[in-house]
């Protein structure tokens, strides 16, 4: 009777898989005459992104995902690029390589011409993989590792792991900010190590010493006592931290019940730590760090940027979401020079604005007269940001 | 004689099934009918199909709950997307070297199963499962600290950072600890991974029909009887065990040379993963290999299927995995299978009348 | 020799919050027989509601404990009616696919109500730090609380247990569950018990974790649930005191292994420990011998 049973079971799976199949065959000759038609006689360019929306990373992602979407209501209300509307589709990766080619193949069914994504590192080397192959465009917000812009088809706007990690080693050095340092890096995490080790490279050259190194994983990131205490009994008088906030307010939680207080230097992931809802600020008086974006600079871009974002989704933007939104001026700016229209093939597309981003100089939200080099990454100079009376304030 | 042939024929369906999905996947992508997001889940629905096999192996067969297989699949997809990296310009052409690589990966993995299994296969029940869990989770943590690089002075390792190899200038960094191995050339195609997958289940379904198999079975029934009649309990057990790792091995080698970038993270190679896999061998149904394969595949499928819904997603997926438990498994819902079973028999039957 | 007295009492100020969890993991696990995957994140669901109640809406700490313990109460029941009782008879393995369905699907619910970003909890302890020699050793009032909970808890729960007649009820089930039913037990009353008890248990753990480590997103119970589970497993699942020893040590083992070992090993090195403990007694510090019939 089990056994019946299986097969029944087995037999009504078989079913749902050939209607699976069956669904999924028609839909996809729908998409791709669609977009065949698209290709044809199409009036929207159709850009995409990705990044973690659900999970662990989800923060990061959906500051992307909004980021994207204002500068996209943004353009189509002004008109367009080249008097053409975009069309902005936005999938979830789950901070996952795998995941993340799935989203890109989605996204190249719904018929995508540009990439802006993916969010995080490790998925991003992943992808440019692909996005070589098909020759697509492609501008990660915020994927910092080397690897992520490694072919010509692929730029960055934000900076480089080991770019980060240099200059906060020299801006340490220059200010004479401390003698002895402490660091604590996420080891499970790409960005953070890739920070971690152009910042102990740098820091040779420089007049400070590093005291003492400690490390935490993706999976022990609750009680970071023993990493706190071993910076304090080694008698740092600085603690770098280059990882993201989430991790950072617990640290700094830690140094204030330990009764710990170096000056605290960290990395563009600290940018929204004032945002954490109900954190208490006097916790991170004091805290430095390099960063493309400010979101209390008086900069006129930014201010409309933020009250949009505040307007739309409740909270502050960060940095991702900035870096997000230049990425959509910059891949209209990039079509504007290449004088590129939405029927081109993605290829041609791609060598279009390739061509065109030699010459493309930027100013946005995260930086003013930004160029790219051969190597996809951006030429822009970081803000130094420290935190002042509970707010960030420019250096 | 007659239930040897209603066994052969159960068989050849599975493998018919497998053959079958081959050739409409190829014949629709002939016709240009199948979409960029099917086509890139074609190796991962392999690599999936064969990880719910061979768990299926311990689980249905052995009947022991394994909660780390993940670890097994992460030991082989480590070894071999080294070896590869390694031997990439040396070893031509790419098919020997993932032919090679397939073999490294599957022994490695066997072997991991072999020395885990010494110890884990003494404990019973939850317990047993618990110890696996925290191999899984050693393998992954361990692989996780491991740097390792390459100049003309012969390899390094450090278990600190990449800066404390000491490498040459121009000296290669191989593993980087977190950040795994990237730039694993992409040798996995569906065509290998479909031949993985037949292989797997040659393999298997041998092994449960031979003797040996029925030996694995009759300890998994009954401990104590089958010790009673001779049954060396620690070999057959640790036979099974170290099968159904090697295999894990090699679909982890098939992940591996997927994607261009390999990390353990929680996510694909932590617990996580092993109990994604344990979902689809108990939803599949226990013992039961064709319902792997197609749990497998469907439980693959729906998360993509459902991208339109966006935020929803996840949610929609607990819900139909709590929903098809308690629809497979509860008294109420087995109730309502018998009845369906029953109208349909019935009206079958009206129709043969007419 | 002060430096290991301060990781020493780190130590167990993570392992009583471990502790505290695995005391909801173990008596689930004790009278029904499952592993309740989805634990950890009804944790999660009570550390957000008191961060609703307190730091949302303003009402004083105490009564939002109480209310997150009777939210979660009521959550751990209906969780228990509507997934796992229709699976009372199938497989252990159904139940447990089901109990991560559950953890999968409160992780999401929390994504989509609180969204991802983080949110810092307020501690709802207010009992001042002690300090003692010369201010180099400081316990928190988070740990004082923590561990005095633990006790008070665990006294408790041994006193039900043995005492009152539900408690009494609960260990017939846990031994014979076909044989309490005919002397008259109401299992399916029992079990839902369990699990109303459990879930108030974690609704507390989720308040003095989060006091403790004030980071809060939708996978904050993930983690320390499956350490819990491994205290649980290591003092010997299904015993009330074994789930306090083996939360405490399994605390103390991971921060002397950060210390003194490596940072990033430390939970390789928690996992090594529990298997050697596993293989010498194979059912943890304090669990039952099981003698197993011919």
């Amino acid at each position: 009777m089990k056994k019946a049973l299986s097969l029944l079971l087995a037999g009504s799976m078989v079913l749902s898989l050939a209607a699976c199949g069956g669904s999924k065959d028609t839909t996809t000759t729908t998409d791709s005459s669609s977009a065949s038609s698209d290709a044809a006689g199409s009036d929207t360019f159709k850009i995409g992104g990705t990044g973690p929306i659900t999970g662990g990373a989800a923060i990061y992602g959906n500051a992307v995902k909004n980021g994207i979407q204002i500068a996209v209501d943004e353009i189509n209300a002004a008109g367009g690029i080249n008097g053409y509307q975009i069309d902005y589709n936005f999938q979830d990766d789950e901070h996952d390589a795998e995941k993340a080619v799935n989203a890109y193949n989605n996204l190249k069914d719904w018929g995508m011409q540009v990439l802006i994504g993916t969010t995080t590192s490790a998925p991003c080397i992943a992808v440019v993989e692909k996005t070589h192959e098909d020759n697509m465009f492609q501008i990660t917000p915020s994927g910092t590792a080397v690897e992520c812009v490694q072919y010509d088809n692929a730029y960055r706007m934000c900076f480089s792991d080991p770019t980060q990690g240099t200059e906060s080693a020299k801006y340490i050095g220059e200010n004479g900010m401390a003698q002895k340092v402490a660091v604590i890096y996420d080891s499970s995490d790409v960005y953070s190590t890739g920070i971690y080790e152009a910042f102990a490279e740098e820091a040779a050259n420089q007049p400070f010493e590093i005291v003492s190194v400690e490390a935490f994983t993706a999976d022990n990131k609750t009680d970071f006592s023993v990493q706190v205490q071993k910076s304090k009994d080694a008698g740092a008088d600085l603690l770098f931290m280059p990882f993201y906030y989430t991790e950072a307010s617990l640290v700094l939680a830690e140094c204030n019940k330990q009764g710990y207080e170096p000056t605290f230097f960290g990395c563009d992931g600290m940018d929204g730590i004032l945002g954490v809802e109900n954190f208490d600020t006097a916790l991170a008086e004091g805290l430095t760090f390099l960063a493309p974006f400010v979101a209390k600079s008086e900069d006129e871009q930014v201010q409309s940027f933020v009250s949009k974002y505040e307007e739309a989704y409740g909270e502050t933007p960060n940095q991702f979401a900035a870096d997000a939104y230049d990425c959509v001026y910059v891949v209209k700016a990039a079509i504007e020079a290449a004088g590129a229209t939405p029927d081109m093939s993605v290829s041609d597309l791609c060598d279009a604005m390739k061509a065109a981003m030699a010459d493309v100089s930027y100013s946005g939200i995260t930086g003013k007269d930004i160029t790219w080099g051969e190597d996809g990454e951006p030429n822009k100079a970081p803000l130094v940001v420290k935190v002042v009376d509970g707010e960030y304030t420019e250096l | 004689m007659k239930k040897m042939s209603k066994q052969l024929r159960s068989n050849l369906i599975t493998y018919g099934i497998v053959v079958a999905a081959y050739i409409i996947v190829t014949f629709c992508m002939q016709a240009g009918m199948v979409s960029s997001l099917l086509k890139g889940l074609l190796v991962p629905l392999c690599v999936y199909v064969i990880l719910a096999i061979s768990l299926n192996l311990t689980v249905g067969i052995l009947g022991e709950l394994s909660l780390g297989h993940a670890g097994f699949m992460c030991a082989g997809a480590f070894s071999s997307a080294l070896f590869s990296k390694i031997t990439a310009d040396v070893i031509q052409p790419a098919g020997l070297r993932f032919f090679l690589a397939l073999l490294i990966g599957t022994v490695v993995a066997a072997i991991f199963g072999l020395l885990i299994g010494i110890p884990v296969l003494r404990l019973k029940g939850d317990y047993l499962a618990i110890v696996t869990l925290a191999f899984g989770e050693i393998i992954k943590n361990v692989v996780n600290v491991v740097f390792l690089g390459r100049d003309s002075a012969g390899f390094h390792m450090s278990t600190k950072d990449s800066i404390s190899l000491g490498l040459e200038p121009g000296g290669q960094v191989l593993i980087k600890g977190p950040q795994g191995i990237t730039g694993t050339p992409n040798d996995s195609t569906f065509l290998i991974g479909i031949i993985l997958i037949l292989v797997t289940l040659f393999i298997v379904i041998n092994l449960i029909n031979s003797r040996t198999g029925r030996a694995i079975m009759a300890i998994r029934d009954n401990r104590i009887a089958a010790e009673s009649v001779g049954i060396d309990i620690t070999k057959y057990k640790l036979l099974a065990f170290s099968v159904s790792a090697a295999l894990a091995g090699t679909a982890g080698v098939l992940y591996a040379h997927n994607l261009s970038t390999l990390i353990a993270l929680p996510k694909n190679f932590g617990y996580n993963m092993s109990i994604m896999i344990l979902v689809f061998v108990v939803l599949g149904g226990i013992g039961n290999i064709r319902g792997s394969i197609i749990a497998a595949v469907v439980l693959t499928l729906l998360p993509e299927m459902l991208r339109a819904l966006n935020d929803y997603r996840m949610l929609i997926y607990a819900v139909v995995l709590i929903a098809t438990m308690i629809f497979t498994s509860s008294q109420g819902g087995q109730e309502i299978q018998e009845r369906m079973k029953a109208f349909f028999k019935r009206r079958s039957k009206a129709e043969e009348g007419k | 020799m002060i430096g290991f007295i301060s990781y020493l009492v780190n130590g167990i100020s993570l392992g009583s919050v471990y502790a505290l969890i695995a005391l909801g993991y173990t008596m689930v696990y004790g009278i029904a027989k499952m592993l309740n995957f989805a634990h950890g994140d009804v944790i999660m669901i009570g550390a957000y509601v008191v961060f609703t109640t307190v730091s949302g809406m303003g009402l004083p700490p105490v009564l939002g404990v109480l209310i997150s313990v009777v939210a979660c109460t009521v959550l751990g029941v209906l969780i228990e009616r509507i997934a796992y009782k229709p699976l009372r008879k199938a497989s252990k393995l159904a139940v447990l696919i089901t109990a991560i369905g559950v953890s999968y699907f409160l992780q999401n619910v929390a994504l989509l109500i609180y969204g991802a970003n983080t949110k810092s909890f307020t501690s709802v302890v207010t009992v001042p730090a002690l300090k003692l020699m010369d201010g180099q050793l400081v316990l928190s009032g988070e740990t004082i609380v923590t561990v005095l909970a633990c006790l008070i808890i665990m006294a408790g729960l041994m006193l039900f247990m043995k005492y009152s007649k539900s408690g009494r009820a609960m260990l017939a089930v846990s031994e014979d569950s076909g044989a309490a039913q005919l002397m008259g037990v109401n299992v399916n009353a029992t079990i839902a018990l369990t699990f109303a008890i459990g879930s108030a248990l974690a609704a507390i753990a989720g308040v003095l974790m989060c006091s403790s480590y004030p980071a809060l997103t939708p996978y904050t119970g993930a983690m320390p649930g499956i350490k819990a589970f491994v205290a649980a497993v290591f003092g010997g699942i299904g015993s009330i005191p074994g789930a306090f020893i083996g939360g405490i040590l399994l605390g103390i083992i991971e921060i002397l292994s950060k210390a003194y070992i490596s940072s990033q090993l430390a939970d390789a090195i928690v996992f090594a420990v529990l298997i050697v403990v596993l293989l010498v007694k194979p059912t943890g510090l304090l669990g039952k011998q099981i003698q197993e019939k011919v």
